[in-house]
């Protein structure tokens, strides 16, 4: 139970057409990541699944049954939300057994869930405090424990860790993850952060402008990108984007590689060029290289190298992991 | 504010420029109530002084309260402005919920329709109003009053309160929606508490206007069961002869019931539970 389809879901603001037909299938247990860019509709598409936003067409069908006149209490689904969204005038408890409360679920039983779900993210000391007297941790933790309790066929989370400083964010995400073996429940998770996605995801989901690009699995995002905007997308720093015919490849219209696929080398190599900035980050230090033949290159070496601006290198790229894609910016296999 | 940031010379204009505006605000105030504690001859030799032993008379409250209903007058106040500011928030706030929070065809020409009553006075239509209450045979109820308070006071309520309701978390509505509750459990439980300053401010710009109205009751509920406190005090105006001191005294007894709501306001304004809620 907790198996997901969409079929061509469209969704439109007046003439302004924010999803173009969302086909997705989600199976049960599974944890797929909605990722891309600011405005690309992923939170729009994850408020349709919920029912805060109907579909202009399409279908939705949470474990095959169709939700269209479903309203979003009764679709078996839990939200997690970037800004927390706790209910002020609530205990921590309360904020976490209301949705049972209001299902007319009995009071031992919702004693026990919140007992259990307040014990799985050690809550237990804040459960009659208001979400005023928590920090930012832990009234994420709150909410994610409101979702937990009502034991929901789909969990939705919407940019979870946006608001949390960096570090909180690393042991959010851990729990998470701790959380989705642990329940094996279906999620269903927004972001912008490709970090998160690759970090998390058993199933990425990459939208730009209301379509899906590509959805795989991280590594096969990441080995096989289907087009130039997913191959972007995916990874950081960003891949580097040659014109095809600068290289002699006529075959192609533009070559991508890798930062981390790229050699450096003081004595031979390829491209010649120079160090125009370093950045050492200790584990990677990141080189920035403008060279005669591909312009601007990003080069990601693994420790620390005695880089300085304005070095003269030559950089080699690895052959075997370059990426080609035609002139429709489509990945050539 | 911080020794870094402090102007003393630019602190102390601005105190100055504070400080005589509260006198020019407070001054008629003062002159009413220092002078209805004094007799006539005293009012009208020395208007300014304050009482002294021999100036010193209690005759304008002992007229008040003696002659008419002064008890009922207040009480008449009270009902109506309570009345009319508790249906004023009511509806405004639901006309100003469902303005931010939903989508429908014409939303934003409903809303200026609703927001063109702060322009046009509500007093051009007296002709129309009396008619329809003779009409509505409300005429003389304290009801005819409330009504048309009512309706003076929503544009401005809901003018400013969809402003607020709209900076209210969206994500907090729909984590409302997904736990089940209806859409009236979440305009009543988790939004109206998050405007309660932005609805003290508007129960504060309701309230003045309507107690000291003389308009409407004058027209509308002249008859002395249905006398408002203003009003009242117009008894002791005469055409001829004014007696002054009922006069002040009136005004300054006036002033209690309203001091003491728009202190039960301000403090709503001060406090707020809305830290937590969001970020």
């Amino acid at each position: 139970m907790g198996s997901l389809q969409l079929k061509s879901i469209r969704k439109a603001f007046g003439s302004n057409e924010v999803l173009k037909g969302i086909d997705l299938e989600v199976k049960d247990g599974e944890f797929v990541i909605f990722v891309g860019p600011s405005g690309c509709g992923k939170s729009t598409l994850l408020r349709v699944i919920a029912g805060l936003e109907d579909a202009t067409s399409g279908s939705i069908r949470i474990d095959g049954q169709e939700m269209a006149t479903t309203p979003p209490a009764k679709r078996g689904i839990a939200m997690v939300f970037q800004s927390y969204a706790l209910y002020p005038h609530l205990t921590v408890k309360d904020n976490m057994g209301l949705g049972l409360k209001q299902a007319g679920t009995e009071k031992a039983e919702i004693d026990t869930r919140v007992a259990k779900a307040s014990g799985m993210l050690s809550l237990d000391p804040y459960l009659a405090r208001r979400p005023a007297e928590l920090s930012g941790g832990q009234r994420q933790r709150v909410a994610i424990g409101r979702a937990i309790v009502r034991e929901p066929k789909l969990f939705l989370f919407d940019e979870p860790l946006s608001n949390l400083d960096a570090a909180l964010r690393v042991q959010t995400r851990l729990e998470i993850a701790g959380l989705h073996r642990r329940l094996k429940a279906t999620m269903i998770y927004v972001t912008h952060d490709q970090v998160e996605a690759m970090t998390l995801a058993d199933k990425i989901v990459v939208l730009n402008a209301g379509a899906i690009e590509q959805i795989g699995s991280p590594m096969e995002l990441y080995n096989k990108p289907a087009n130039v905007f997913v191959a972007g997308f995916i990874g950081s720093p960003q891949m580097n984007f040659i014109p095809a015919e600068k290289l002699g490849d006529t075959g192609a219209k533009t070559i991508g590689v890798r930062p981390e696929h790229v050699a450096l080398s003081r004595e031979s190599g390829d491209w010649k060029g120079k160090v125009i900035h370093v950045e050492h980050l200790g584990a990677d230090t990141i080189v920035y290289l403008e060279t005669e033949a591909t312009g601007l290159l990003t080069v990601r070496l693994f420790g620390e190298h005695a880089y300085a601006p304005d070095d003269m290198v030559f950089a080699t790229p690895d052959r075997t992991s370059l990426h080609r894609f035609d002139a429709n910016d489509r990945a050539i296999a | 504010m911080s020794k870094a940031r402090s102007a003393p010379v630019r602190a102390a204009f601005i105190h100055l420029a504070l400080i005589a505006y509260t006198l020019v605000a407070l001054f008629p105030v003062f002159l009413t109530l220092v002078n209805s504690f004094k007799s006539r001859s005293a009012i009208f030799s020395q208007p300014m002084a304050l009482p002294t032993p021999s100036t010193f008379s209690l005759i304008g409250y002992q007229t008040v309260l003696s002659q008419g209903n002064f008890v009922g007058y207040f009480q008449n106040s009270l009902i109506v402005t309570v009345a009319s500011i508790a249906l004023v928030l009511l509806f405004g706030a639901m006309a100003a919920f469902a303005l931010s929070e939903y989508r429908f065809r014409g939303n934003t020409l409903m809303g200026l329709y609703l927001a063109l009553g702060i322009m046009i006075p509500i007093r051009l239509g007296t002709v129309a109003i009396l008619q329809g209450m003779v009409a509505a045979g409300l005429v003389n109820t304290l009801t005819s009053l409330i009504l048309v308070y009512t309706a003076q006071g929503l544009p401005l309520a809901i003018f400013i309160l969809s402003e607020f309701m709209r900076t209210v978390s969206d994500d907090l509505k729909s984590a409302g929606r997904i736990d089940g509750l209806s859409e009236y459990a979440i305009f009543f439980r988790l939004v109206l508490p998050l405007v309660r300053p932005a609805m003290a401010t508007v129960a504060v710009f309701t309230m003045i206007p309507i107690w000291n109205d003389l308009w409407f009751p004058l027209i509308l509920a002249p008859g002395e069961a249905t006398k408002t406190v203003t009003l009242g005090a117009q008894m002791f105006i005469g055409q001829f002869v004014t007696n002054w001191n009922a006069v002040l005294s009136a005004l300054s007894l006036a002033i209690l019931p309203v001091m003491v709501l728009y202190v039960i306001f301000s403090r709503q304004l001060i406090r707020g539970i809305t830290s937590g809620a969001v970020k």
